[in-house]
């Protein structure tokens, strides 16, 4: 401390010590500019239902942009940018989308360059319309309602399909499947869980479903999380439906197949929609007569695609059960890179820009060539998969099948 | 409207579950109903007796059903323990502290399990996970079934220990006239621990019947908390009797419930039934003014 008065106006000699500090700084950072750039860190914020009832999904969503980080670090970073370090910022949003809105909202206060959230689509919708605000890039990995990308938000992306598409798919290829075995199934029940993902994907199937001759006898919501199916299975029962038609989270998933199992139910086929286990090793693994030669139209990769493969197996590896939350949250880091890379810079209009623009080669997945419209990724498809000998087998579309479908089940 | 030869095994099966339901319950009646304690702990330590019998089976490969011998003792302990070391000592017998002490326990377990074994949903195969006993037209698996004598049995022999032992009447003592009961010389510390101890342990019968049906995640115990409180001020504060009945009565609301009003309004019913016991009979059921 001092009490000396300093005279307004700046001093020689004080004008000499601040210029002389000013230019040392320069020297230590503006030389050589390699240095300074690599030093740069971009903050790729995940925000994800680590807990509450989505939480096994929320912590593989997590895992696998965490893979995707670790894997383009080790690959040298952003490269644009001189090797830039990518820096992931974690949040949890319990489940709920006003607690994922607030984390955007702290992420955006400290920095982030862009965020990829938010596995539920009521999440997602919220996560993206917050990040809006300060025009934050915002990849959606998972959440499937079609609102997410119909709000003309500038921000927002989704390299995943959406809902319609995969209800307009799920129809298309059952139709295939039914008329190839002689048209056996007539009638359907949907068993879909309250949110908005389940709501709106029976919603949509229960439109296209007649238009194929399938009858929709009955459609039946429940909570999450519900705590015995068997209510509901005796109603299937009661009902005698050709088809069951399951849309829910994973939990909910191997409640009601267990129930149905054990209360006998004897269809022609179980057909999920986005089914929460139906295309989930650890289901398969753990309940194998149950999951036999359930059928699932859902997120999947190319089993063709040597990529998809090391990246199974790298999973795997790490203790992983290959989900597609995995493999989605894994794409939807690898997409938001890809832009900043090409734009060069984590400025937020041209990272939304490049987003836009985004043709990025994405052959691991079964999807057509990437091109962006609105936010949404036109090539991405999803496939129909058979649980089959204990495995997860591709059956539709042709190209990337390992197996033909089997049908009817019994 | 549903399909009445459904009616039957709805109600069977809601009787089935309405025990799972009493099973939780007659625990926690022990503890809130008799003692008073507010225990939100109560989902959190389910958890833990869940992952216990998970972990005995899928480690060790013992049965769920063996796990009887093990888990409830191990159960029972890890309460005591609790009431001596924590909830009594951070209470200071103020019912507000204690209230957020059990709250405080129940996010720290939470958030730990979390850490320790992940979010994910495990369940145990058994060989008889998928058995079924055909009753009435209906199928009704064999580990509902069991639970259901275990609820049984359980009520019978909480039932028994109030009555009969020293230690129910000094539990009783110590519900009534907290005051008289330290004159007379009992040790109100032990007495208030054994009874934390036995309701917890009564989670430890809940969980090794449970899991053969179920499933363990860190946040198993949110589902069952709320049922668990409801089936207590229905049953009647303290009445191990009324806590069954009441658990059984909860199940068959929510069976019907669900079938009648749909899955997701099912529930209504269960609600619906706590506030007006809370308006025409506060005492519950079988409950008395203590």
């Amino acid at each position: 401390m001092t009490d000396k008065i300093q005279p307004a106006g700046v001093g020689r000699r004080n004008f000499l010590k601040t210029t002389g500090a000013a230019a040392l700084g320069l020297g230590v950072t503006g030389f050589p500019a390699v240095l300074r750039a690599q030093s740069a860190k971009v903050k790729i914020g995940l925000i994800h239902p680590v807990s509450g009832f989505i939480a096994f999904s929320g912590n593989q969503c997590r895992e696998g942009a965490l893979m995707a980080i670790a894997d383009l670090n080790a690959a040298g970073g952003i490269k644009s940018m001189g090797g830039a370090q990518l820096e992931a910022m974690l949040a949890d949003s319990q489940g709920k989308p006003d607690i994922g809105a607030a984390e955007v909202t702290k992420m955006a206060e400290a920095g982030v360059d862009g965020i990829v959230a938010g596995y539920a689509s009521s999440i997602s919708l919220a996560t993206s319309q917050e990040a809006a605000k300060t025009n934050t890039p915002h990849v959606v990995d998972v959440g499937v309602s079609d609102k997410i990308v119909s709000r003309g938000l500038p921000n927002t992306f989704r390299f995943g399909p959406g809902y319609g598409k995969i209800a307009e798919f799920a129809v298309a290829n059952l139709d295939t499947i039914n008329k190839a075995a002689g048209s056996p199934a007539k009638t359907a029940m949907i068993i879909h869980e309250e949110s908005l993902f389940g709501t709106g994907t029976a919603k949509l199937l229960s439109a296209k479903l007649p238009e194929n001759g399938i009858e929709v006898i009955d459609v039946i919501k429940h909570a999450n999380p519900t705590r015995d199916f068997t209510n509901i299975v005796l109603q299937i029962k009661s009902k005698k439906p050709d088809l069951i038609i399951p849309a829910n989270y994973y939990n909910e998933y191997v409640l009601l197949a267990r129930t149905m199992r054990q209360q006998r139910v004897e269809a022609m086929g179980i057909y999920s929609v986005l089914g929460g286990a139906a295309s989930n090793y650890k289901f398969v693994k753990e309940f194998p007569e149950a999951a036999e030669n359930i059928m699932d139209c859902n997120h999947w990769f190319n089993p063709k695609s040597e990529i998809a493969q090391a990246r199974k197996a790298a999973a795997e590896a790490k203790g992983l059960v290959y989900t597609y939350e995995v493999f989605l949250a894994y794409n939807a880091v690898l997409g938001l890179a890809d832009a900043i890379e090409r734009a060069g810079t984590t400025d937020k209009d041209a990272v939304n820009a490049a987003l836009a623009a985004s043709t990025m080669d994405m052959s691991y997945m079964p999807y057509a060539p990437t091109k962006m419209v609105n936010g949404q990724n036109q090539g991405a498809q999803p496939v129909n998969t058979q649980v089959q000998n204990g495995d997860i087998d591709v059956i539709f579309p042709q190209e990337f099948a390992s197996a033909e479908a089997i049908f009817p089940m019994t | 409207m549903p399909d009445i030869n459904i009616l039957i095994p709805s109600v069977l099966n809601g009787l089935t579950t309405g025990a799972l339901y009493a099973l939780v319950a007659l625990g926690l009646t022990l503890i809130y109903g008799v003692l008073h304690i507010i225990n939100f702990a109560h989902g959190a330590l389910l958890m833990i007796g869940l992952y216990a019998v998970y972990f005995l089976n899928v480690q060790f490969g013992i049965d769920p059903y063996i796990a009887l011998l093990i888990v409830p003792p191990a159960m029972f302990a890890l309460g005591y323990a609790l009431q001596r070391g924590i909830i009594s000592r951070a209470g200071h017998g103020r019912d507000e502290n204690i209230l957020l002490v059990t709250l405080g326990l129940a996010i720290i377990i939470e958030n730990l399990s979390l850490f320790v074994f992940k979010s994910d949903t495990r369940v145990i195969d058994t060989p008889y996970s998928f058995e079924v006993i055909e009753l009435f037209g209906a199928f009704l698996p064999l580990p509902k079934v069991i639970a259901f004598a275990g609820a049984l049995i359980t009520a019978t022999l909480l039932w028994l220990l109030m009555a009969r032992t020293d230690l129910g009447k000094a539990i009783r003592a110590l519900a009534q006239e907290p005051k008289g009961a330290k004159l007379v010389g009992i040790d109100t510390e032990h007495v208030f621990a054994m009874s934390f101890g036995l309701g917890i342990a009564c989670l430890g019968v809940a969980a090794c019947l449970l899991l053969p049906s179920y499933y363990v995640s860190p946040h198993v115990g949110h589902g069952f908390v709320l049922i668990a409180f409801t089936v207590v001020v229905l049953g009647g504060m303290g009445s191990f009797v009324g806590a069954l009945i009441g658990g059984l009565i909860i199940g068959v609301v929510e069976a019907l419930g669900g079938l009648f009003l749909g899955e997701s309004l099912g529930q209504i019913g269960i609600f619906l039934i706590f506030i007006l016991v809370l308006i025409f009979r506060p005492t519950g059921l079988l409950g008395h003014k203590v």
